[in-house]
């Protein structure tokens, strides 16, 4: 269980991580999300895992889940979807007042970088 | 007066001439003089006890745990200085008032000049190094302010520039000297530094601190090779030349190596170090000043000197050199400032300070002329005047000192010095006074009204006297002062005699002394011819130096910032994520890991299948991240996964959280979406593909090990959550943990969050309005739609669907508010429950029709939440109990049976309302982007008995609404 719950850990931040490096606003958004889910299974992994234990008081039961990490998780989650919601806002004005949806600002690099890898190919092809 | 209240009045003070600007000049100015005033009678009030030997002290504990104490203490030498720093202020402002012109914004120079006034006294007051270090570095920052006061100027502010850096520097070396001095005492404080004079000197830690502190000291007494910043600090307005560049400022760096002198000076290296140091400089820049046509670079030259001569002084290591030093502090303070003020009256009437271009003002201005005379005669060292008392000191000092075996080294260097001192005073007379008057000044050269003499003719008095009585005038100042410097007066020892005289019998130093203005004399009359000499001569120029040395640390760090911050947010990211790797990747190499203490939870189908589901979902968000609309749609089931998994792994208050966060994050994206591009074109080059995919692999396996490493291991430490399980009923009378912990042990905790969603809620609606009043409106109402429309976009199905369920969900929402406390539950997801509700309307009958049947804007409801929260935290202290202490009891209302009653389900209500309020606001911000003139006659099943429709017929109506 501990391995399952590992390795969807890791693929969720490896996948968020990659989204977040690309260049456009809405892939980061996207990544930003599955990096928030990581992050909160993450935290909240680290109560250890338990089933069948929930933290709610009860007169049957004498072993329960950790409840701390829960507590946090719960306003994390809260908090997260506040700041996606001011990112998604912040993406979407910035796309409509330049008309872009571009993460850098425009110094023309990817322009020329086109322009050089073509001129490379060019020469390839000549070769 | 309290040592507390001298060294803060100014600072208090400083808000005065900045206020009463606005009731003229003459209030802003007389402001600035009284509180100076006042804090010089409160100095002198504590005078004599000084002057009998006792030491003043005032004492408060401010950080005790850091050794940062405000403690002050007043001896012979903080006397003399704050004497000077409050006796001369006073001059300065009365000079000023008349010396600024009506465009200056005087408020401002008093407020800045007060400021670093204060800076000073509590530099020469404070009894801990820290304390001290704070004011020094505050002279810093106020003199930069000072120097550049004339903004316009290009020079002033290159100055100004200098000045911070080199003093500033020196000032950071500092602090680095003055740590390790009380890492050797075991404190801060002074007093007790000062009685440690063996401990300093034996550590193996002394040279460093020493260096260190030297380096503070002589860039800001601009001892060579630091010396080129004050020439060019004289870009600044003259009153801030004469009370900085001459009295305070330049001597702070002196007081405070008077003030170690005790326990500093003594050793080899303090000698070969500040002595060589204050002889180079003392020669270089009385030979330079010869050569200067500008009369403030010429006396800003002389300054150099002269204070080269002091640290040579103290540099000698004995206590008649001390003396010596002291002694000479006063005298030039007053000579220089005076000349400095005459200066800037020749400036101010002749529009010019050029050497060159003046000359025969004797009779143009006289007073002036008296002025110039006496001080220049004193700064050349001619009787009966006090520069001659302290340079003839100075000489049999010199007289005594032995360099590396030479004898006569150092007096003959100190009498070459003194002869270009001689040459260069005589030249300020000569050539700007002597000599034909000429037709051709900028200006009309005329002495000027009383306000601008009465301070210079003040200080010029004070020489004369000083010269003919210097016992009765200064003499148990310097006995104290010096009795301070040689650690006299801390160590309990009687104060040293102090006595000079004009006259004391053909000595050595008299000899010397008649060389020195001889050689002058003959100099200034070769000065003609010595100037091509001059010219021709190759020098270094500082300037040059200091600019090539600026520039190529700004060219440094301008490449490693295009390298690491190029604007590119993308490559930070990437940075970011690599040095993280590459941190936690070194913390693993170099730690060492327990073995596994827990043994793995057994494995079943159904998380085999979720885990299937949910890596699936994630890579393939990524393999189709381009076709924004699967990607969301994967998003989804990202999101549902995990909740599901969070109720498997008994999380259910978890599990309620993120489903219902999951539907509204999916429709704000899907909001946004709709105004964006649907697809995400190919950009990246696969090199630059291949380098995240390492990093997000790298990091992928990184977060994904560690949290495996620690899944299977115990808490090093004991886990406080025991204590959570064991009080949550007992006292927080609820037995869901969970939602204990949110709204009563950690309440403190949630209530900041609430905020903190509010926050970030009204910050969308500000972009939102913001966005919506440029011409972003325009086109949005201009916009075609992307996509095909569907033909009813409020479809009868979903609406009557919606409608029904509004009441259910509602329903369901309090039954989920109400269970919270002892079971899964709560406000955040009562909260978003209840926002879904509401979102279902405005998805299912249109934005226009839920905004007319809106009651409460959202802004309203988060503040009451956060009200509603606050007050209940508030209400605890009227039971004499913290903020946010909870209570709770058990009442029965008929026909219920008994049921719980707590404060907690209060603040729950706060969270309840924030949350819902900030995710509606959030929401209906993004979707007003959307709004078309003429939506609102499309509304879905018009039934809204408000108005008053003809029931038979519906569709007329609709259009006339």
């Amino acid at each position: 269980m501990e391995m399952l719950l590992a390795s969807a850990v890791g693929i969720l931040t490896a996948c968020g991580v990659y989204l977040m490096l690309r260049q456009r606003t809405f892939p980061v958004i996207i990544g930003l999300s599955l990096v928030s889910y990581a992050v909160n299974v993450f935290l909240f992994a680290t109560g250890r895992l338990a089933q069948n234990l929930p933290p709610v008081l009860n007169h049957n039961s004498v072993a329960y889940t950790d409840p701390l990490p829960q507590a946090l998780v719960l306003t994390a989650i809260v908090i997260s979807f506040g700041m996606t919601a001011v990112v998604v806002m912040i993406a979407l004005s910035a796309y409509l007042s330049a008309r872009d949806d571009r993460i850098d600002m425009a110094r023309d690099d990817s322009y020329d970088d086109e322009q050089a890898t073509g001129h490379v190919n060019n020469a390839e092809d000549e070769a | 007066m309290s040592l507390f209240l001298i060294a803060t009045l100014p600072f208090l003070g400083a808000i005065f001439p900045a206020l009463l600007i606005r009731a003229g000049r003459n209030a802003s100015a007389v402001s600035a003089g009284m509180v100076t005033l006042t804090a010089l009678i409160g100095l002198l009030i504590n005078a004599p006890a000084v002057l009998r030997g006792e030491v003043v002290t005032a004492r408060l504990d401010w950080m005790p745990g850091l050794g940062l104490n405000a403690n002050f203490f007043l001896d012979g030498l903080g006397l003399l200085f704050a004497g000077l720093i409050l006796g001369i202020g006073l001059l300065i402002i009365i000079y000023a008032r008349f010396y600024l012109s009506r465009k200056d914004p005087m408020g401002q120079f008093y407020t800045y000049l007060l400021l670093f006034q204060g800076a000073m006294v509590g530099i020469v007051l404070s009894d801990n190094i820290l304390l001290l270090l704070v004011f020094w570095e505050l002279t810093s920052l106020s003199s930069f302010l000072l120097i550049g006061y004339w903004k316009h100027l290009p020079e002033g502010r290159q100055g100004a520039r200098m000045a911070l850096l080199v003093t500033g520097s020196g000032g950071l070396a500092m602090i680095g000297g003055m740590l390790i001095l009380g890492h050797i005492v075991g404190s801060y404080d002074l007093t007790v530094i000062l009685q440690h004079k063996d401990a300093i000197q034996a550590s193996p830690l002394y040279l460093p601190a020493l260096l260190l502190i030297l380096a503070g000291c002589f860039t800001k007494s601009a001892q060579f090779p630091f010396h080129f910043w004050l020439p060019h600090a004289m870009a600044a307005p003259t009153p801030v030349s004469a009370y900085l560049h001459s009295a305070t400022m330049v001597k702070a760096g002196l007081f405070l190596m008077a003030r170690m002198w005790p326990v500093l000076a003594g050793t080899d290296a303090w000698f070969y170090i500040v002595a060589t140091t204050g002889l180079v400089t003392m020669v270089l820049g009385a030979v330079i000043a010869l050569f200067k046509d500008d009369l403030k670079a010429l006396l800003a030259f002389s300054t150099v000197s002269h204070l080269g001569l002091i640290t040579m002084l103290l540099g000698f290591g004995t206590k008649a050199a001390a003396m010596a030093a002291v002694f000479h502090i006063i005298n030039h303070a007053t000579f220089k400032c005076a000349l400095f003020m005459s200066a800037g009256i020749i400036d101010h009437s002749a529009h010019t300070r050029d050497i060159k271009r003046l000359g025969g003002l004797l009779h143009l201005m006289p007073l002036t002329f008296t002025i110039v005379l006496v001080a220049a005669l004193s700064m050349a060292g001619i009787p009966p005047f006090n520069g001659f008392l302290s340079k003839e000191m100075m000489l049999e000092e010199a007289l005594r000192a032995v360099w590396q075996g030479s004898p006569y080294l150092v007096a003959g260097l100190a009498v070459f010095g003194a002869l270009f001192s001689a040459a260069y005073s005589f030249r300020y007379i000569s050539h700007v006074f002597f000599g034909p008057v000429r037709h051709d000044y900028p200006g009309e050269p005329h002495d000027p009204g009383p306000g601008l003499w009465v301070a210079p003719v003040f200080l010029v008095l004070l020489v004369v006297g000083i010269g003919l009585f210097p016992n009765a005038l200064v003499g148990p100042l310097v006995a104290a002062a010096s009795g301070a410097v040689i650690g006299t007066t801390t160590n309990g020892g009687a104060m040293p005699e102090f006595h000079a005289a004009l006259w004391h019998g053909l000595t050595p130093a008299l000899y010397l002394s008649l060389v020195a203005v001889g050689g002058g004399g003959a100099l200034l009359l070769a000065h003609r011819r010595l100037v091509p000499v001059w010219e021709a001569a190759p020098r270094p120029e500082a300037k040059v130096i200091f600019d090539t040395l600026v520039g190529g640390f700004e060219t440094l760090s301008r490449r490693i910032t295009e390298v690491l911050h190029d604007g590119s947010l993308s490559r930070y990211a990437a940075i970011f994520t690599a040095f993280t790797l590459a941190l936690a990747g070194y913390a693993y190499v170099s730690g060492t890991m327990a073995a596994p203490t827990r043994e793995m939870l057994a494995v079943s189908a159904v998380p085999v299948v979720g885990w299937v589901c949910l890596a699936g979902a994630a890579v393939c968000v990524v393999a189709f991240h381009r076709n924004r609309f699967m990607a969301l749609v994967l998003i989804g089931v990202v999101g549902l996964i995990v909740s599901l998994a969070f109720n498997y792994l008994s999380a259910p208050d978890l599990a309620l959280t993120q489903i219902s966060v999951e539907v509204v994050t999916i429709i704000l994206m899907l909001l946004a979406l709709n105004f964006m591009p649907k697809e995400t074109p190919k950009e990246s080059k696969p090199g630059r593909q291949l380098r995240d995919i390492v990093l997000s692999v790298g990091a992928g396996l990184g977060v994904g090990g560690l949290i495996y490493a620690l899944m299977l291991r115990d808490f090093s430490q004991e886990s406080i959550s025991q204590f959570h399980l064991e009080n949550s009923y007992s006292g927080g009378g609820g037995d869901n943990v969970v939602n204990v912990i949110l709204v009563d042990f950690r309440g403190f905790d949630t209530f900041g969050e609430i905020i903190v969603l509010g926050i970030a809620a009204i910050v969308i609606f500000a972009i939102t309005e913001a966005v919506l009043g440029s011409n972003v409106r325009a086109r949005l109402l201009n916009r075609e739609p992307d996509m095909p429309q569907s033909g009813n976009p409020h479809p009868l199905m979903m609406v009557v669907a919606t409608r029904v369920m509004m009441p259910i969900a509602l329903m369901v929402a309090a039954y989920i508010f109400f269970r919270g406390h002892n079971a899964p539950g709560g406000g955040f997801i009562a909260g978003l429950i209840a926002a879904i509700a509401v979102i279902m309307q405005y998805m299912a009958s249109g934005y226009e029709w839920a905004a007319d049947r809106q009651r409460f804007y959202y802004h309203g409801i988060i503040g009451s939440g956060v009200l509603v929260a606050a007050l209940t935290g508030i209400g605890a202290w009227f039971a004499d109990m913290p903020f946010l202490t909870s209570n709770y009891g058990y009442i029965t209302i008929w026909p219920l049976e008994k049921f719980e009653w707590a404060t907690a389900a209060l603040f729950d209500l706060g969270v309840f309302l924030a949350v819902l309020g900030a995710v509606m606001l959030a929401l209906e911000s993004l979707a007003r982007f959307a709004w078309q003139p003429g939506m609102d006659t499309e509304f879905a099943m018009e039934i809204n008995p408000a108005r008053d429709d003809p029931p038979e017929d519906t569709e007329p109506t609709e259009k006339e609404a």
